[in-house]
């Protein structure tokens, strides 16, 4: 079974979303999309200042097994991408939710977080799709 | 080992020299390049040795099984390499002028008006030089057509997630933004989502029907009229074109755009990054944007017919007019197959997936669309082996080489977790399926009783299981010689 944190909103597409102190949000993927997605062996980031929409296609992360784009959960520019990724994608695989984070937004004013799932949630979204 | 690591400092084989019957002019002197290229320097029976080893190595048709679903790896009867090799072909300058070329324009002649009765499409081009050109050529015509009518505002083409990754690359080639469309728990496509997004920004979808996941889409019709009311347009990508032949048309489903995979459906080279040749249909509102040349035939003599012709083409995709050995074997394959010989191919394509299927659904392994007849192609789940065992899609295929069976395709279409896509083809018997599905079973035993031993295989191979993760991290692509590498 894999990790779900309490403290932490996520996206039905398997992205997870923390709201940090200054306002800004860190993403990443879950420990449940790592395990699907096997070794990660390349991740390509958005450039800086980009806009971008809810459910909007923000990065790319590619396994041995598959490439998959990830969504952005809300509307936000991005502020930071973690450089780290480039040349050790598999901190995704060994800390999705600590160094394998992928990127920071400034979400806008009207970012929608409510329309985001909390951990239950996701739980009962990962379980789904293990049917 | 490489064939530079067998090479020694002035070995060679002066009876491969080049050599020409023309007599040719020096290249003048700046052109000249100072230092010799670094090739590898052998004999003619090492050179020989060397690839004649390699390829003892090949897992192919030829020498195995070999179910790669959605690649259709039919064999290629021999006769139609041997015909496509004449000399009257082969030795046919590329810029032979039409009047010393009839023979072959015939054939090529022939050939649009056979694709085009085969797909039910009002003229078919032969000029994309591969596939993912006919894709490319495909959505170029659509955008095309868009935009000779001041039509601007249509920027999304709407593709489903089961899709092949080229389709979305395609659109994206051509400008255009791609939206996935999802797929239902019954393996039809969500017409509901699907309605929800059709609109004035549609230029178009891109569908493959059969779909990857092996399943007939039952509401094609339904489909075509969803998007044709909103203006947009439907393009059919014919890498399962071998489930349908003589059986159903793309034209007559809706289609306005159809490639042709003919390594897959007509017995054209596979792989190895060609050449290869994507000939794509059109319906008649689409035809002034076909890209040239177009073989032509007037009742008297054969020609190609240019942009004086076809004002509105896309223009041009190469120098010349197609890769036209590979199309001369796609020609022959129809001509000694005929109508129903080429219904009988989807026929026992059919019969095949379908007896597969069921053989081994007795035989306890998952279908993942158990409630769906196959099409030629069809998907287990390793799910049940994977969560029991630790078996996964990819233990069953490193082990399956070792029983001398090529491997399914594996996780791809990434929706089906744990998947193995098979596509036994019309060119089985049904004694090679049999001894299939008891390796199969064989592999089942052993994920039960010796999941280590399995997790380690392949055994018999050239090479035992690589490490993937490492190859994709840490590429290594090219021979470097001693002095490039210190």
């Amino acid at each position: 079974m894999s990790e779900i944190p309490g403290d932490l909103k996520y996206a039905k597409t398997h992205e997870w979303v923390r709201r940090e102190d200054d306002g800004r949000v860190t993403i990443g993927i879950t420990d449940h999309a790592q395990e699907e997605l096997g070794d990660l062996v390349y991740v390509e980031q958005p450039e800086l200042d980009r806009e971008l929409a809810a459910a909007e296609d923000m990065a790319v992360v590619e396994s041995v097994k598959a490439a998959s784009d990830l969504y952005s959960p809300v509307t936000g520019r991005v502020v930071e991408v973690n450089e780290a990724l480039a040349d050790t994608p598999e901190l995704i695989n060994s800390d999705p939710y600590g160094e394998g984070w992928i990127l920071r937004l400034q979400p806008a004013a009207d970012a929608d977080f409510d329309a985001l799932l909390d951990s239950e949630g996701y739980a009962a979204v990962a379980a789904a799709g293990d049917d | 080992m490489l064939i530079f690591e067998r090479s020694s400092p002035g070995r060679h084989s002066r009876s491969q020299l080049a050599h020409s019957d023309v007599a040719l002019a020096p290249l003048p002197e700046r052109f000249l390049r100072k230092t010799p290229p670094a090739l590898p320097e052998v004999s003619e029976l090492q050179a020989v040795r060397h690839y004649t080893r390699l390829s003892q190595k090949n897992f192919s048709v030829d020498t195995h099984f070999y179910p790669l679903g959605s690649c259709t790896m039919k064999y290629n009867p021999r006769i139609c390499n041997t015909l496509a090799s004449l000399p009257g072909f082969s030795g046919r300058h590329p810029a032979a002028p039409a009047s010393h070329s009839q023979g072959v324009l015939a054939c090529l002649y022939e050939l649009q008006e056979y694709l085009k009765e085969m797909t039910g499409m009002a003229a078919v081009t032969l000029a994309p030089m591969a596939g993912a050109q006919g894709e490319f050529t495909g959505v170029a015509m659509i955008r095309a057509y868009h935009e000779e009518r001041g039509d601007f505002g249509r920027r999304e083409i709407l593709i489903p997630d089961a899709a092949h990754g080229t389709n979305p690359a395609s659109a994206v080639m051509c400008g255009y933004k791609v939206r996935e469309i999802p797929t239902a728990a019954n393996g039809d496509l969500d017409v509901d989502a699907l309605a929800a997004v059709v609109g004035p920004e549609t230029a178009g979808i891109m569908l493959t029907n059969p779909s990857t996941l092996g399943l007939f889409e039952r509401q094609i019709v339904k489909i075509a009229k969803l998007i044709h009311d909103a203006g947009g347009l439907l393009y059919y990508d014919g890498a399962n074109l071998n489930a349908l032949l003589g059986k159903v048309r793309p034209g007559d489903m809706g289609f306005d755009v159809v490639h042709i995979n003919v390594h897959k459906t007509f017995a054209s080279p596979h792989g190895g990054g060609g050449p290869g040749a994507g000939p794509v249909g059109v319906s008649e509102r689409l035809q002034p944007f076909l890209p040239v040349p177009l073989a032509s035939y007037d009742g008297v003599s054969y020609a190609w017919e240019e942009e004086d012709e076809h004002p509105q083409s896309i223009g041009r995709l190469s120098a010349f007019g197609g890769n036209i050995g590979v199309l001369l074997r796609t020609y022959i394959y129809a001509r000694i197959l005929g109508r129903e010989g080429l219904a009988r191919v989807s026929e026992y394509a059919a019969l095949n997936a379908n007896y597969l299927a069921v053989r081994l659904q007795e035989a306890g392994f998952t279908l993942a669309y158990p409630k769906r007849r196959a099409s030629h192609e069809f998907i287990l789940t390793m799910k049940k082996e994977a969560r029991e065992h630790g078996a996964t899609a990819m233990d069953f295929a490193k082990r399956l080489l070792d029983y001398g069976y090529h491997a399914p395709t594996t996780y791809f279409p990434m929706l089906v977790p744990e998947c193995l896509l098979i596509e036994p083809t019309e060119t089985e018997s049904k004694a090679e399926l049999d001894g299939f599905v008891e390796a199969m079973i064989k592999i089942a035993g052993e994920a039960k009783d010796r999941i280590q031993y399995l997790k380690g295989a392949p055994y018999d191979q050239p090479v035992r299981r690589l490490d993937d993760v490492r190859a994709a991290r840490n590429l290594d692509l090219a021979w470097k010689s001693d002095s490039e590498v210190s």
